[in-house]
């Protein structure tokens, strides 16, 4: 025992140092970043954002410098607080809540204390900077909008919130990202990729020289450039024409899928969420709930189509054969489909396929619907295979689209109606209100303009985009893949024919440009929402679908503005309008572009906030 | 026969280990004490130009000690012993006291402390009384004269203060305990320091009830002819008292720093940026080194300069950071490798003198290697003593070269002995 003991205590003692050294170095891995946090400073090199063109090539969207004071909060020394938060017009409460939060974020790092200053507070503050130890001025790039349309479109950047940060390494603190439209959807292409810069500190947080000579040192690469398929002049004056109503425009390019016009209503200049004011000015339009400037109405409202709808039930019908270019129903003023069940109509007589679209007869399309659900042995089957139909023209689906993905729309289907009605016994008549356009179904605006394009295509659309052209780079394939529907090329010829007569016998008539061939659909469509917890109905919403010209189009649109009434009372007019703008270059329906720019809804929507009780769907033109 | 070659007897294998260790220490040292331009490596006025030299230096004094009688050490034991006590004593009269402990002696820019030098007269006065015939540790006269041997340096040490040098001390117990001492002594301490350090933990309270339970079932459960009614008691009454007193002494004994350190240990209310900031940057520089370490001149931490003192009790954390866990293993490999041999050599001695000289060696090399590295990853409180061979400094260089080659004489001379 005497001889072993010093041995013994040796090899335990050493198995003791070896077993803590094992975990400290290989177990527990924090100390690697600890160390890093010690010794090593990373800078990045921020590179500049690409540009955004229309599709004309005109600059849209460029950059201008932007100034961030950032604050160490570890290095702070001897500030004069007073000092600084008059220079910087901050009060104290801020400056004190900012230190804390950077304090928090890491008492080492950089943090943002005052962010996007311009170039004139930047030179103020940098002439005595040097009073204030701890803080340090970096640059950034900023958006400068050449344009005040297309908010919805771009999108807009902004500094990396916490969430960001914890589930994608490549941003820091203050970084900035693209948030909605291009900006967020091409955001890896736009921001490039910064450069970094590791740095060996010494223990006085001074900068002693490169670690490792810089091997792992990277330099910033450009963000690339991309072009849009926006026609910035239509999209302003798309913007324009929605004076003081809500709803929203879209404009496609049948032949690509390109994206012309993508307008919601109401926006905002992109111009007012850059710079210091962004937070207030986002803060406010984010919770306007009322008329929500930030919600894409284009891809995101979800509107019971109307009218426009007849055209897919007309077409459906054809493909199932369960009428043809001839067939006639009689309209007595409205369709009865059941004992004490009644579809008013405004029409009467006898009436074909192309009477029935152009005149928007609500009864022909009933009695079509009803065949076509009535052909298969039980209402099931049949509403399957009409929403089938329904779905290869990417309804009740997200479009897949090339912006935020938006919303799905409704399609009705047999499962649907199985919660309403466990037991079954719904049959073609208790649906009836989907054959126009009413009832179950619904659909955005994009949606619509993509189901005129098809149209126009005559069974085939593309997959709309905004995106036209990225340097170096070919877009996406699914833009460059037609995408047929289950509606064979004949069928469209007649319907086509019956949507450009509404422009000349029916209820567009008043709404001819002259020189264009315009095929078109106008929709009325109930609508109802909730005040104070009772559902009410409200004012229709005026809707218009079209395309021009009618041989070889060149854009198809859709309109809508919520509560308008009559679909020719303001979304066709804005439909003519704007097909004449993209197609002409020029309008020369001067007095109605002159009552589209300067009237609008604002009465309407205020009456359902005022809190008294109103009317709806007046006759009067205000 | 007497006095054939030297070279032919000498322990050559530990004599690799010496210089291995004496080398790799130089680079790490080098490492850690590398200005941002490089000069000469014989630059004496860079910390690793000056540790060459002492290397250097410590070449013809290891050739004199090989060369010496090794009768001299054991002749001149109580002179070896005195001078070490003197040059102690001397410190109040003509040292330099730096940061309130008076450790060095300053001539010039040269620095001498003493205390380095006194283990190796210690070790051979005791090495020198135990090898007499007539002594036998079991008897009590004897203990007290090899206490009063040992405790005489070490409150002289205490005295300027320098605990940790004093604590070195403390390993010479292992060598009486080896030459005869009674175990209880070694376990009576052991149990202390384990008291000691649990009090400090949770309440006295727990302990006191906890040691009540243990004796109480060593009284019942045992056969009645190992109860002992008194003992058990005073065992009681001494292990409440010592227990309770711990408290006292954590508040009322230890310096601030000292309490410091202690609470560092055990994390009671750290700031890491004041006392607790040695502790952390050295744990941070080994912990980030990783099985293979950062490479040799690539540790962060070591560029840097996080962890303060590193070229001398913290050297370690350089081998932890740029060697890594591997690096590391190898550095504690050749010192264990180095005791194991000491003792070995040490057991085959023939007389007792050089037995117990190199059980004084394994035990003074083994308490600086344990405290030294132990303080560094969070194990034992922090205690400056330099890590043996390789922490910067001559003084240290030349007390253990010192130590380790009378040993490594003697081993070699053993074949004239009789």
């Amino acid at each position: 025992m005497r001889k072993v003991l010093l041995p013994i205590i040796i090899i335990a003692a050493t198995l003791i140092i070896v077993a803590r050294l094992f975990y400290l170095q290989i177990l527990d891995d924090s100390y690697i970043k600890k160390s890093d946090n010690n010794a090593i400073k990373i800078k990045y090199d921020y590179p500049e954002r690409g540009y955004i063109y229309d599709r004309h090539g005109k600059l849209m969207v460029a950059n201008q410098p932007s100034y961030d004071i950032m604050v160490t909060p570890n290095e702070m020394k001897d500030i004069d607080t007073l000092q600084l938060c008059s220079l910087l017009n901050i009060s104290k409460e801020y400056f004190i809540e900012k230190v804390k939060k950077a304090h928090v974020y890491s008492p080492r790092l950089p943090s943002v204390f005052l962010p996007q200053l311009n170039k004139r507070e930047f030179a103020a503050f940098q002439e005595k900077i040097r009073r204030f130890k701890g803080f340090d001025i970096v640059k950034r790039s900023l958006r400068d909008y050449q344009t005040n349309a297309g908010a919805n479109v771009f999108g807009y950047i902004q500094q990396v919130n916490d969430v960001i940060i914890k589930n994608n390494p490549y941003y820091k603190s203050g970084d900035l990202i693209g948030k909605q439209g291009v900006e967020q959807m091409y955001e890896d292409i736009l921001r490039g990729v910064k450069g970094v810069k590791y740095i060996q500190k010494d223990r006085f947080n001074r900068e002693i020289g490169s670690f490792k000579e810089g091997i792992y040192d990277t330099i910033a690469i450009q963000g690339q450039d991309i072009t849009l398929s926006l026609d910035m002049e239509l999209q302003k004056y798309g913007e324009a024409l929605m004076f003081e109503k809500r709803g929203g425009i879209v404009a496609i390019e049948p032949k690509t899928g390109e994206i012309l016009a993508l307008v919601t209503a109401p926006s905002y200049d992109p111009a007012i969420l850059v710079g210091r004011e962004r937070s207030k000015n986002y803060t406010r339009m984010y919770n306007d709930s009322i008329s929500k400037p930030l919600y894409d109405r284009g891809l995101l409202a979800e509107y019971p189509p109307g009218s426009p709808f007849k055209i897919l039930t007309g077409l459906i019908g054809l493909q199932e054969e369960v009428i043809d270019e001839n067939t006639t129903f009689i309209c007595h003023h409205g369709f009865s489909y059941g004992r004490g069940a009644f579809m008013k109509c405004h029409d009467s007589g006898p009436s074909k396929l192309h009477d029935g679209i152009f005149k928007s007869c609500n009864t022909y399309f009933a009695n079509t619907f009803k065949l076509t659900i009535d052909k298969y042995p039980k209402p099931q089957y049949g509403l399957d295979a009409w929403s089938n139909h329904l779905k290869s023209f990417g309804l009740g689906d997200f479009l897949g689209y090339d912006l935020p993905p938006g919303k799905k729309g409704h399609v009705p289907t047999s499962k649907f109606y199985k919660r309403f009605y466990p037991n079954g016994g719904w049959r073609s008549s208790t649906i009836i209100s989907n054959s126009i356009g009413q009832g179950e179904i619904s659909m955005t605006p994009i949606q619509l303009a993509n189901m005129m394009a098809t149209v126009a295509n005559e069974g085939y659309y593309y997959t709309p985009h905004v995106i036209k052209k990225i340097e170096g780079h070919v877009i996406d394939k699914k833009f460059r893949t037609k995408h047929y529907t289950t509606i064979d090329k004949q069928y469209f010829k007649p319907v086509i024919d019956g949507l450009f007569d509404v422009y000349n016998l029916g209820t567009a008539r008043s709404l001819k440009v002259e020189g264009i061939e315009i095929c078109g659909k106008t929709g009325t469509a109930e609508n109802f929402a909730k005040i104070n917890g009772v559902r009410t109905q409200l004012t229709d919403h005026s809707i218009f679908v079209a395309f021009a010209p009618r041989h070889d189009p060149k854009i198809a649109i859709a309109v809508f503005v919520e509560n308008g009434y009559w679909g020719a009372r303001w979304a066709g007019p804005i439909t003519s309008l704007m097909i004449e703008k993209y197609l002409k270059g020029k309008v020369t329906q001067t007095a109605r572009e002159e009552y589209m720019l300067t009237h609008g809804l604002k009465a309407e929507y205020d009456k359902v906030i005022s809190g008294q009780p109103f009317k709806i769907n007046q006759s009067y033109v205000p | 026969m007497k006095n054939q070659s030297v070279t032919n007897n000498i322990d050559w294998i530990t004599i690799l280990i010496y210089t291995v260790l004496v080398l790799i220490g130089w680079m790490t040292i080098y490492s850690a004490s590398l200005p941002k331009e490089t000069t000469s490596i014989f630059d004496i006025g860079q910390i690793y130009g000056k540790q060459i030299l002492f290397i250097i230096f410590s070449i013809p004094l290891i050739i004199v000690l090989l060369t010496l009688d090794a009768k001299i050490y054991d002749k001149y034991a109580l002179v070896f012993y005195g001078i070490g006590l003197l040059l102690l004593a001397g410190l109040f009269v003509a040292g330099k006291t730096i940061k309130g402990q008076t450790n060095w002696y300053s001539f010039g820019g040269f620095s001498l402390q003493p205390s380095e030098f006194a283990k190796i007269g210690t070790a051979l006065i005791l090495s020198k009384f135990l090898s007499d015939v007539q002594i036998n540790l079991k008897n009590t006269n004897h203990q007290l004269i090899a206490f009063g041997i040992i405790c005489l340096p070490v409150f002289l040490i205490m005295m300027q203060p320098d605990a940790g040098s004093a604590m070195i001390f403390a390993s010479l117990f292992l060598v009486l305990y080896r030459e005869g001492l009674p175990g209880w002594y070694l376990a009576t301490g052991a149990i202390a320091i384990v008291l000691f350090l649990l009090a400090l933990l949770v309440k006295p309270q727990y302990i006191v009830l906890f040691t009540l339970i243990i004796i109480l079932a060593q009284f019942f459960l045992t056969r009645r002819a190992f109860r002992n009614p008194i003992l058990s008691t005073i065992i009681f009454i001494v292990i409440t008292g010592f227990v309770f007193s711990v408290d006292f002494v954590y508040e009322n004994v230890l310096e601030s720093h000292q309490k410091d350190r202690i609470n560092v240990l055990f994390d009671k209310n750290v700031d890491q940026q004041a006392e607790g900031y040695n502790l952390n940057q050295s744990m941070i520089a080994i912990g980030s080194g990783g099985w293979f370490g950062k490479g040799y001149l690539e540790g962060t931490q070591t560029k840097g300069g996080f962890v303060p003192e590193q070229h001398t009790d913290y050297i370690f954390t350089t081998v932890g950071e740029e060697w890594g866990f591997v690096g590391g293993l190898v550095v504690i490999g050749l010192f264990v490798t180095l005791l194991l041999r000491i003792i070995y050599l040490a057991e085959r001695q023939k007389s007792k003198f050089s037995r117990t000289y190199g059980y004084c060696v394994a035990a003074i090399l083994f308490m600086h290697f344990f405290v030294n590295i132990t303080m560094l990853i969070k194990l034992f409180p922090t205690i400056g003593v330099p890590l043996p061979f390789f922490s910067y400094g001559g003084s240290s260089l030349w007390a253990f070269t010192i130590l380790l080659f009378i040993f490594i004489k003697m081993d070699a001379n053993k074949v004239n002995e009789w």
